[in-house]
């Protein structure tokens, strides 16, 4: 144990309404927890997570990033996207609450559950956001 | 884990040591060492992608022969159901089934009766599921290995119901035993195979402790002799006794059709079904109730032991199917089907567990470290993923050298932008 603990920081760039490409980081990061051994139901968890973020920055924002940061006993994604903000964060709370652009909806998107399932699913919760601001959601996973 | 025994094996004379196979294995399980392909075992999920690519025929199945019933006292042929498709229109199915005999069998048993009832399983089952999302079938054994390796979150949304070899096999035995009075090892039921992945599933079961089914011999191997005996075949009993919902096993969506499935999602072909299964793994796909994934394109009848292209062997199986119709189906009493469903399933008795054959470590730090440092040796390595230091990818090179396997010299393009400064 005289190593010093190691955390792997792994890094997604997120493009504005690349719907195509929306799953190519949460899959990575998926695969990387699976390598290392993390418990199927927590991968799982995290994935989903991650897989929300990225779409939310597709749907919502001006482009981003995912980060997972991985150590030995959690994992953290950190979503950070440049765009218009979220004006209202109680409101972006509730499930079913969503300001998607018809053309999002129509492609099965923007149902309103981004955000109350990336609370769901993570341990703990924390968002940053104002009108005209970035906005950063931070999700920790327990292992 | 070391003695991992599978079908699908490489004939090391023929093997010239080209990039073909390593490419296109999902699960990265070939390498090349030493000029020739070599299968880490474990990671083998006898989807025979190997098989169907290879130029030189150097990857095959390890099969039974014929010549094994010498070792029982009565012989059943299990027919598998793809080979509906196999032959001309112009040749009688019933007879081809009756050829069996000819070829020295006692018994023949058309394994598409075994869907037949177990259509009506899989469709109580769905009426009965519990958690939402879809329930994933078990039919393609190739599938349920790759879920195990690379989708162990989805292992929970596996029906456990056991395929049409494996009931065929228990309801051929028992009627056997009645039939004859011998025990139980002195039958030999022989599954005339498809699938390389099935054959892997009759030596290492997946929630069975030993499969009913004690060989297995391919559909190529006694294809010509079939049809050189025809001629001659007289036919000594209607085998075929299936209905076209049991037929339709043979082929992707045949599954769903069978249920009359409303929300399904029927994929075949390995790369198609990880792009899917990624998918559902993300939660994408909730709003479907049943999954059906094939290894092979088009379905089992696009297996690699099979004679016919897939295409035509389905274009058979639709005009067979037309003529025999769903009557013997609906003739078929749903409570006593499920009755002897449920009774043979009493022996499914172990979860599926995931295989972590991808695992860097057992300890989670030191899985870490080593993950950090596949990242710094990937960040080496040109990602051109060319597969001349004989893995798949740089990727995987990466882990290789990491898990002591491989060494950064292996890789030649390295060494040659190392050479030039």
């Amino acid at each position: 144990m005289a190593e010093t603990e190691k955390t792997i920081k792994l890094e997604y760039e997120v493009g504005k309404e690349e719907f195509s490409k929306a799953g190519i980081a949460s899959s990575n990061i998926k695969k990387v927890l699976n390598q290392i051994g993390i418990d199927s139901t927590i991968v799982r968890r995290v994935a989903i997570a991650a897989y929300e973020s990225e779409i939310n920055i597709v749907i919502h924002s001006e482009g981003g990033k995912i980060i997972a940061e991985i150590s030995h006993d959690r994992i953290i994604i950190v979503a950070h996207d440049k765009g218009k903000g979220i004006e209202n964060i109680e409101n972006a709370m509730t499930k079913g609450f969503s300001t998607a652009s018809n053309e999002a909806r129509e492609m099965g998107f923007g149902a309103g559950m981004g955000l109350p399932n990336m609370k769901r699913t993570s341990d703990q919760f924390s968002i940053e956001s104002s009108k005209g601001s970035d906005t950063i959601v931070e999700m920790i996973f327990n292992i | 884990m070391e003695n991992y025994w599978h079908s699908v094996n490489l004939d090391i004379t023929k093997c010239n040591g080209c990039t073909n196979c390593l490419k296109r294995c999902p699960t990265e399980a070939i390498r090349l060492r030493n000029g020739k392909a070599e299968i880490i075992n474990e990671r083998c999920i006898d989807c025979g992608e190997c098989i169907r690519v290879c130029p030189y025929h150097a990857k095959r199945a390890l099969t039974d022969e014929l010549s094994d019933m010498k070792y029982y006292k009565y012989n059943v042929a299990l027919v598998s159901i793809p080979i509906y498709g196999q032959f001309h229109l112009n040749k009688e199915i019933n007879k081809i089934f009756n050829s069996f005999y000819n070829l020295g069998f006692d018994e023949v048993y058309d394994v598409a009766k075994a869907a037949d009832y177990l259509s009506i399983a899989l469709k109580d089952r769905l009426e009965n599921k519990e958690q939402d999302g879809p329930l994933i079938s078990t039919l393609c054994p190739a599938i349920i290995r790759l879920i195990q390796i690379r989708f162990p979150s989805l292992i929970d949304r596996i029906i456990k119901l056991e395929t049409p070899m494996e009931i065929a096999a228990r309801l051929a035995k028992r009627e056997a035993m009645e039939k004859t009075g011998l025990s139980m090892d002195e039958i030999g039921t022989f599954y005339i195979t498809e699938c390389p992945a099935k054959i892997t599933s009759i030596k290492n079961p997946v929630g069975i402790r030993k499969s009913y089914v004690d060989r297995a011999i391919s559909i190529e191997s006694v294809y010509s002799k079939i049809l050189k005996l025809y001629p001659d075949v007289e036919i000594r009993k209607q085998i075929q006794n299936s209905s076209s919902i049991g037929i339709g096993w043979a082929k992707a969506n045949g599954q769903s059709y069978s249920i009359k499935a409303k929300n399904y999602l029927a994929v075949d072909g390995v790369e198609n079904v990880i792009e899917v299964l990624e998918g559902m793994e993300l939660g994408k796909l909730n709003d479907v109730d049943f999954f059906e994934g094939y290894a092979c394109v088009n379905g089992c009848i696009g297996g690699p032991l099979t004679m016919e292209n897939s295409f035509i062997a389905k274009a058979r199986i639709r005009r067979i199917s037309e003529e025999i119709g769903e009557s013997q189906f609906e003739a078929i009493d749903k409570a006593k089907a499920l009755e002897i469903i449920n009774l043979e399933m009493k022996d499914w008795i172990d979860d599926i567990k995931p295989k972590n054959v991808m695992k860097l470590d057992s300890d989670i730090r030191v899985a870490i470290n080593k993950m950090d440092m596949i990242e710094q040796i990937y960040k080496q390595l040109p990602g051109i993923d060319c597969g001349t230091c004989g893995a798949p990818s740089c990727r995987a090179l990466a882990e290789d050298i990491v898990r002591g396997e491989a060494s950064i010299d292996d890789c030649i393009i390295r060494k040659g932008q190392e050479a030039k400064k």
